[in-house]
């Protein structure tokens, strides 16, 4: 039997996301990202706070490989991403959910296709899905609307179809660029505890947020991003220099 | 039926949108293309089947130019011409033309002329071939000689191999604007495919990043692509058919001219031209979008 390489690298490492003297920089223009070095643990559950242009969401971006680093390296699944074939790049992004800070909703489906992309992508039949999708769109309040498309939602609406789509194939990693940046306060914490829930199911969490209230209600460790440099993080929780 | 049951609601819908602005656009270009295509293979299909007709024709004959010696009339050489000739194997006929025959001949450079008998026109005798084992042109020119008789055997195989020379040069010249047209048509496709991947960046981005393999994205606009040239490719094969059609119906079986005679049968060679479209867009389509998309990486 052929041995996966992704499962088996990530069983060798205790760490899910590992970056070591990170740096990172679009194109000719200056370091956004500078020596970042941290790991996450499987399971862990933080927040990725800083000012606008910190470089929260080029980390992010880093994470779910929509960038690539100009320095250091960074391990996903306890796979080194630069040596890693291209073939197992669509493996890798499959288990991380992403909720972009522009949304990306596609405007020619229908929520519920939207929530159901990460499933039909990775083989799922609609006949094996429907149920499930058309329950966590119920559950983040878009039960009503599973046929409406996005244009005609609201700011929040799209917030929160952009939350089910990360979420519906239960990701390992999910990464959440201001996920509550457009919804209202209870349905920040709703949207919170969903986030919570999925991590007591195993899945390692990190949100980008402005929301200092929100970190500091949560009891969760942060960390901090202040001109590309990693600069501050909360003492407790399982984040490892 | 309830909203919830309602299956057409819940088909799940294309990854890409269906309807693409520079569809219109796309399919009239690639339609142009198909349709000049489809002309010049049924040029090609007519020109050829005019060079078989003369060929046929031309290799089933041959003529016999008769001098008479001394002491013997043009007509008594022609008659002992024609004699010898129908005893040589291969040939199935051979008759002497009277001197009016032979005189209709060459009236397009005389004109009208009063009393023929005094032109020196030379005896003419024309000669039927086996089609299966024609005699050759020496073996008739031996044959005379043999019975004394001054003559000149011309079996046409001069026109022969101008005009083969001449198909073979319309097919060539047709391969080469087939190849030109699918050249120009993948090109158009190719430039599509990059327009449509950078109208739909977006879509791609998040396909992309949502776990979709470069050849699954790939794929999608091969289809997509693929079924917008066979559409076009029909639009254009109809166009042709169109015009055999009235080359057909104002000429006849020769069509418009002799050199280019069409057969309904001709038409039938428009059929795969939807098919032959859409692989060829499917192709550059794929390619295209796989260069582009490994560099989203």
């Amino acid at each position: 039997m052929s041995r996966n390489p992704i499962a088996a690298a990530a069983s060798e490492s205790s760490e899910v996301v590992r970056f070591d003297d990170v740096s990172m920089r679009y194109g000719r223009g200056p370091d956004v990202l500078r020596d970042v070095t941290f790991g996450l643990a499987p399971g862990s559950f933080h927040f990725l706070t800083g000012t606008s242009g910190a470089g929260k969401s080029s980390l992010l971006k880093l994470i779910y490989l929509a960038a690539q680093p100009s320095k250091g390296l960074i391990h996903l699944f306890g796979q080194d991403i630069a040596h890693a074939p291209l073939r197992l790049r669509p493996q890798l992004r499959r288990r991380i959910g992403v909720v972009f800070q522009d949304l990306l909703l596609l405007e020619h489906l229908t929520a519920f296709d939207n929530a159901a992309l990460p499933l039909r992508i990775a083989g799922g039949r609609p006949d094996d899905y429907r149920g499930d999708v058309a329950e966590l769109l119920a559950w983040v309040g878009l039960g009503g609307r599973m046929h409406a498309f996005p244009p005609t939602l609201a700011g929040g609406e799209k917030q929160r179809l952009a939350i089910a789509r990360a979420v519906v194939n239960r990701p390992q990693i999910l990464l959440a660029d201001e996920p509550t940046s457009n919804v209202d306060h209870d349905m920040a914490l709703r949207i919170y505890r969903l986030f919570v829930e999925l991590n007591r199911l195993g899945a390692t969490i990190l949100i980008a947020t402005h929301d200092q209230d929100l970190v500091a209600r949560s009891g969760r460790p942060s960390l901090h991003l202040e001109g590309g440099r990693l600069s501050a993080r909360a003492p407790q929780g399982p984040v490892t220099a | 039926m309830s909203e919830l049951f309602d299956v057409a609601r819940w088909r799940p819908a294309p990854f890409l949108p269906e309807r693409e602005t520079r569809d219109g656009a796309l399919v009239f270009v690639v339609a142009v293309l198909c349709f000049l295509a489809c002309v010049t293979g049924l040029t090609v299909i007519a020109a050829d089947r005019a060079a078989s007709g003369w060929s046929r024709q031309l290799s089933a004959e041959a003529t016999v130019i008769v001098r008479p010696r001394g002491g013997e009339t043009p007509d008594s050489a022609a008659a002992r011409a024609a004699e010898t000739l129908a005893g040589v194997a291969g040939v199935g006929e051979a008759r002497a033309l009277e001197p009016n025959q032979a005189y209709d001949l060459v009236r397009p450079w005389l004109g009208d002329v009063a009393d023929v008998e005094d032109l020196p026109v030379p005896r003419l005798v024309a000669v039927s071939l086996d089609p299966r084992r024609p005699a050759t042109a020496p073996a008739m020119q031996a044959a005379l000689k043999a019975q004394g008789v001054d003559a000149i055997v011309d079996d046409h195989s001069l026109w022969l191999r101008d005009i083969r020379r001449a198909a073979s040069l319309a097919r060539g010249l047709a391969a080469v604007v087939f190849l030109l047209i699918a050249g120009a048509a993948g090109a158009v496709v190719a430039f599509a495919t990059r327009a449509g991947l950078a109208a739909q960046r977006q879509v791609v981005e998040v396909l992309h990043l949502t776990g979709a393999e470069d050849r699954f994205i790939a794929s999608l606009f091969q289809a997509q692509f693929a079924r917008v040239a066979a559409i076009a490719g029909l639009i254009g094969a109809l166009g042709a058919a169109l015009t055999g059609t009235i080359l057909r119906l104002l000429g006849g079986s020769r069509g418009l001219t002799p050199a280019l005679p069409v057969a309904w049968a001709d038409l039938l060679a428009l059929l795969p031209c939807p098919l032959l479209a859409a692989g060829v867009a499917a192709v550059a389509a794929r390619v295209t979008a796989r260069a582009l998309i490994r560099g989203m990486e």
